[in-house]
């Protein structure tokens, strides 16, 4: 078990660097050049120049590469023996960021915890939801539910997330005024706010996803509940309800998730459209707002961190199987 | 399985009309019996007739995708609603017929969705099928690859790479415009779809290649190239029909996303994803712009997925016994 672990672990290192790399090299074909937005409207040739060998621009790829990733264990220091004001860029240092003025770093971690709340939020939402219809769906297979439920999921699954969002806002927001303009304020801060702010944006993100749940639970409910054991279950004279939860749900669980994990680790690298809708600063704002700058060194952070995420999350995942599934425990 | 064959023969010689039916005959009776797919089926094929044909549709209703100040009152307003020469309305601000842009727009949108299909399931089931059947390195080193592609956030790479690239492709020779715009969604859609199709081809192709078909055929002398391409492709359609029907309206939307991102198609070429984002802000003032392409949209999609679901049931065994 302890193996299976390490196994994994050292997989997930390794997919990091590789991530690393490839994020890398993709982002030196941009030719939006970091160094001309260290001097905005006074650049000149010269200007732009001395600033790519201040920024080591100049030096070969893999000593960049290197660079940078010595500067996310240990920071590193812009500027060193220019002559100019040095920049520190403390570990973990992803890069500094000379349109705004600020350590990449920071700019993420300001941002995170604003879409950490969003992924959470509606990931508890649409789990709540999707498991439970798929499972009730599953019960009533065949009857009007079962048919309202899943006819509800391929509606709202068929329509893309910002439709869904945009009429969302405009109906409830703008014509109706039930909810105030979205202004996002940290929970801590101000908590009424927060909650009316983030509502629709949790709801707008539970629906669309929750309508995969309820047909991935489905699928894998009515599957398992057509097999030996369940019939055994029933005949020891269990409960429907221990037969249902304890038996049918736990053997269906495992693609319910992976599909689980993968969609939260995704979600918390940023919801680029449904924070863009509802004007959150989350990581996916951050994101589309460098995009629209050139701010490459955001760019290239936002990147790697959002596919951390992702490669976490697949980690955790990993780890549940063993808990859900015995099986990977003995293997 | 002898006595079973002598026991057929015999069946057969006192009643001609039994017929011994494959797998793939079997699916397609349940397939036709179902009639949820084969309606989804004749709105998904009209559809995409009806968008491929576009201009000759739109030139038997009488509408027109030109824009047209004649139709259009003062400040930008349509001059009328829905009326019989304009089944679904007037464009405001340009007087073009919606009902034209929405047949002319889905011939976008589903080029698009359907070329990325083509491509993603080509590559995916290729290197699904390669990995499956050599095994060790380069099985592991293509899952790992398989792995490494998914865990890329793809749509903020879209976005940041999206003018780059695009010009690179132009100065590869792709014509400038919509054409170098719709090269790169496509592309980069396939690029960072495949993997998906190549889990499941190969996890297929891993309980295939240890079948009896396919040692039969290397004691035969038959080379990995056509053990690959004559053994094993051929039995992996199920999975492809399946994942292609279920993966299109994906795309569709996507590209809908992609257009209201402003990643999409220029202004010059109307798409459904642009006709959605564009419409919203006249919700109010003429709700059939919104009305009828989110309509439209929601059909499609949802017969794509219907038949998806039903060709699934269709090819499980077990689907008829539960």
């Amino acid at each position: 078990m302890l193996g299976f672990v390490v196994k994994r672990l050292g997989a997930m290192v390794v997919m990091l660097v590789g991530l690393s790399i490839v994020v890398f090299l993709l982002f030196s074909v941009l030719p939006a050049d970091p160094a001309r937005l260290t001097c905005g409207k006074s650049c000149t040739p010269d200007v732009v120049a001395a600033n790519k060998v201040r920024l080591g621009l100049d030096k070969p790829l893999t000593e960049q590469y290197t660079t940078y990733v010595k500067g996310i264990f240990a920071g590193r220091t812009y500027n060193e023996g220019q002559g100019v004001a040095e920049i520190q860029c403390p570990a973990p240092c992803l890069g500094y960021s000379f349109a705004k003025q600020a350590p990449v770093t920071d700019l993420i971690t300001e941002a995170v915890p604003v879409t950490m709340w969003l992924a959470l939020g509606s990931f508890v939402l649409w789990m709540a939801i999707g498991v439970s219809g798929g499972v009730v769906a599953a019960l009533n297979r065949g009857r009007w539910l079962d048919v309202a439920l899943q006819s509800f999921a391929l509606i709202v699954y068929s329509l893309p997330t910002f439709f869904v969002g945009l009429i969302a806002l405009i109906v409830v927001i703008v014509q109706f005024g039930l909810l105030p303009y979205p202004d996002y304020y940290p929970p801590t801060q101000d908590f009424p706010k927060f909650f009316d702010t983030m509502l629709l944006p949790w709801l707008t993100i539970a629906t669309a996803s929750a309508a995969f749940y309820v047909r991935l639970t489905r699928t894998q409910m009515v599957e398992t509940l057509g097999e030996d054991y369940i019939r055994t279950a029933r005949a020891k004279g269990l409960t429907e309800r221990a037969v249902t939860v304890k038996h049918a749900l736990r053997a269906g669980l495992t693609p319910i998730v992976t599909a689980a994990g993968l969609d939260l680790g995704l979600l918390l690298g940023g919801a680029i459209i449904v924070e863009a809708i509802f004007n959150l600063p989350g990581v996916g704002r951050l994101a589309v707002g460098s995009v629209l700058d050139s701010d490459l060194p955001v760019i290239t952070g936002v990147t790697l961190v959002a596919a951390a995420f992702i490669i976490i999350s697949n980690f955790v995942v990993d780890l549940l199987y063993m808990v859900i599934d015995p099986r990977v425990r003995l293997s | 399985m002898q006595v079973a064959a002598d026991h057929a023969l015999e069946v057969a010689d006192s009643a001609p009309a039994l017929q011994g039916l494959s797998p793939g005959k079997l699916a397609w009776r349940r397939l036709r019996r179902n009639k949820t797919a084969m309606i989804s089926l004749g709105v998904a094929l009209f559809i995409i007739l009806i968008s491929a044909f576009a201009p000759v549709v739109c030139a038997l209703l009488g509408v027109s995708p030109d824009g047209n100040s004649d139709l259009i009152a003062d400040a930008g307003r349509p001059v009328s609603g829905p009326t019989l020469d304009h089944p679904f309305g007037i464009e405001p601000g340009t007087g073009k017929d919606i009902l034209a842009l929405l047949l002319y727009g889905a011939r976008v949108s589903l080029l698009i969705a359907l070329t990325s299909v083509v491509l993603t399931v080509t590559i995916g089931v290729l290197i699904g099928t390669i990995a499956a059947a050599s095994r060790g390195f380069v099985d592991r080193a293509l899952t790992w690859l398989m792995d490494l592609t998914l865990t890329f956030p793809s749509l903020l790479l879209l976005l940041a790479l999206s003018n780059v690239m695009i010009d690179r492709l132009t100065a590869l020779g792709v014509p400038e415009g919509n054409f170098s715009r719709i090269t790169y969604l496509i592309l980069f859609f396939a690029i960072f779809g495949w993997p998906y199709i190549a889990r499941i081809v190969r996890g297929q192709v891993i309980s295939l290649r240890e079948r009896e078909f396919v040692e039969a055929a290397t004691a035969m002398g038959a080379s990995r190239r056509r053990i690959i391409l004559t053994e094993l492709v051929p039995n992996l359609w199920a999975p492809v029909i399946v994942y292609s029907s279920i993966s299109l309206p994906g795309y569709i939307a996507a590209e809908a996303t992609l257009s209201f991102l402003g990643v999409g198609t220029d202004a010059s070429l109307p798409t459904w994803g642009k006709l959605l984002s564009d419409s919203i802000n006249y919700w109010q003032t003429y709700p059939s712009y919104l009305l009828f392409p989110s309509i439209g949209l929601v059909i499609t999609v949802l017969s794509f997925n219907l038949f998806g679901d039903a060709v699934r049931d269709a090819l499980d065994p077990r689907a008829g016994r539960v």
